[in-house]
């Protein structure tokens, strides 16, 4: 299958792989996929006390698109606020990495692994006895 | 070296440089009709025609009579199956097939099925094997065809063809072999083996594609087929339409080649293909080999690197040609029908690469594949979450996935 471009830029070149503290309180850790469906994501995200998104990380097992989608989604994801992540589509992806459609799947599970970390960080947060304001 | 180095001899050869010199004069000097009864450029095409049919028939033990022309090993196994199934209904309704044969037996076996056959679907061991207890078991006097392939196309196991001929010609019911992948990679002996009908393709073994044949024995027993093609009933009336000349012509010089090398061949072929394997395994010691490591094909090696997804190890090691045990480079998503029956799970089956290697492998190619490959599955497993995880001790079959 031929790849567009900027998937083989973000598969030669992944933006932002690693692992964050799963346990700090300030991270939200999503994982999605499963290893008999070909491709498991997980996407990390560091936020600061205003809703920022700091830093973000992946790790992908998965196609060439999957890695590339979750990349993309890294660097999309830092220096945005939580809300605004929270509103990125997989269409976006698909448009920007010009994802044939039996990839489309890849930028649906990088989505959920936005929506997935997001959550997480959302749940620690309101478990917290003095949760910041603004914006839960 | 030249790059991309071709790891993929079981999806295609190249043509022989010396096959290719054998074709060339019958697109346009010789290039008559072998049909043609009244002139010499039919009398020339139809020597070279007989040339070959004798030289493939020499790489299985056959008399020349038995050699049916082909489009290639897809026609050969459709006209097998459906033509014994066609012949002998009155006999019998009942094939008997593996779950790890080619498409191109599965898919007739299916058809028949539709048509009111019934098909018995062996099952095989983690190696490959079926069990002949269990064949054994299927056939009954309502047994007209069993098919059981010579080696696998995807993992090289070979099945005891002999003793599964001696136990069909024991309970009286015909045996075809698909030996597509076997032919010049393994000697094949329709005596010894006791083989009724049997599918060759030459683009396997350094021939030209769009030409193969069937082996179709004429005597103890002689085997009838109806045929699949009408038309002028060429081919003993198996198979009408026009012979391929300069095809059939590139097939006969590339039996003639594999029976003249293969002894020199295979042992070269095993040797590559064992440091390819051993070089893999030790710099990945959790790698997985798939299929039979004893009986199998010499060329082959399919292995699996867990914690790594195919697709993307493919697409890492674009210098090398070899295929996916993954077929998400079509548009399905399933991993190999073939590794999920030798009881792969779905995830090793997504991570699994065939190597295979042929004539024109050299050592030097063999030692860059495997830098190539154990740099890039290293390079993907610090960006794989599954490898983490195994490495933080947890047990990856405890965990619950979300199924997307």
């Amino acid at each position: 299958m031929a790849y567009s471009d900027k998937v083989l830029d973000h598969y030669q070149n992944p933006r932002n792989v690693g692992s964050l503290d799963k346990n700090a309180p300030d991270v939200g850790t999503g994982i999605v996929g499963a290893p008999e469906c070909g491709d498991v994501m997980k996407l990390q995200i560091k936020v600061d006390d205003q809703g920022r998104i700091v830093d973000a990380k992946f790790k992908t097992y998965g196609c060439g698109s999957a890695i590339a989608s979750s990349s993309l989604a890294t660097e999309w994801l830092k220096g945005t606020t939580v809300d605004a992540a929270a509103q990125i589509k997989n269409t976006q992806i698909v448009e920007e990495l010009s994802l044939p459609p039996v990839k489309i799947h890849c930028s649906v599970l990088a989505e959920d692994a936005i929506k997935a970390a997001i959550e997480d960080w959302r749940k620690k947060r309101s478990a917290q006895a003095t949760p910041p304001e603004g914006h839960a | 070296m030249k790059t991309p180095i071709y790891l993929d001899y079981s999806a295609t050869t190249p043509c022989d440089p010396r096959v290719v010199q054998r074709m060339l004069p019958f697109f346009a000097d010789t290039f008559g009709n072998a049909a043609s009864r009244s002139h010499a450029f039919g009398w020339t095409a139809e020597a070279a025609v007989e040339q070959a049919r004798g030289e493939v028939a020499a790489l299985i033990g056959a008399h020349p009579k038995e050699i049916i022309w082909t489009s290639g090993s897809t026609e050969a196994n459709n006209l097998a199956i459906k033509g014994v199934a066609e012949m002998y209904r009155q006999k019998g309704n009942h094939l008997i097939t593996a779950v790890t044969e080619h498409k191109a037996v599965l898919d007739p076996m299916k058809h028949l099925e539709s048509q009111g056959f019934e098909v018995t679907w062996l099952p095989v061991d983690k190696l490959g094997h079926v069990d002949l207890d269990q064949l054994e078991a299927a056939i009954t006097d309502r047994t007209i065809l069993v098919s059981l392939m010579t080696a696998n196309n995807e993992v090289g196991t070979l099945h005891p063809i002999h003793e599964i001929g001696a136990l069909c010609k024991r309970k009286g019911t015909l045996f075809h072999s698909d030996a597509t992948q076997a032919a010049g990679r393994f000697p094949l002996d329709v005596e010894a083996q006791h083989v009724d009908l049997l599918s060759l393709s030459a683009h396997k073994m350094y021939g030209p594609k769009g030409v193969g044949c069937l082996y179709v024995r004429r005597k103890n027993p002689r085997v009838r087929l109806v045929a699949q093609m009408d038309g002028g009933g060429h081919e003993r009336g198996m198979r009408s339409g026009t012979l391929n000349v300069p095809g059939i012509v590139g097939m006969g010089e590339a039996a003639r080649l594999a029976k003249a090398e293969m002894v020199r061949e295979l042992p070269l072929l095993a040797a590559l293909r064992d440091r390819l394997e051993a070089r893999l395994l030790a710099a990945l010691p959790d790698a997985v080999r798939n299929g039979d490591p004893a009986a199998r094909l010499p060329h082959l090696a399919n292995v699996s690197f867990p914690y790594v997804e195919g697709e993307s190890l493919i697409m890492g090691i674009k210098e090398l040609a070899v295929s996916s045990g993954s077929a998400c480079t079509s548009a399905s998503l399933e991993p190999s029908y073939v590794l999920k029956s030798l009881g792969l799970g779905d995830e090793l089956a997504h991570s699994s690469i065939r190597f295979s290697l042929g004539r024109f492998t050299s050592e030097a190619e063999v030692d860059f594949a495997t830098d190539r490959v154990v740099q890039e599955v290293k390079r993907l497993r610090s960006m794989s979450p599954l490898w983490e995880m195994v490495q933080e001790g947890i047990d990856l079959t405890q965990v619950r996935w979300t199924a997307h």
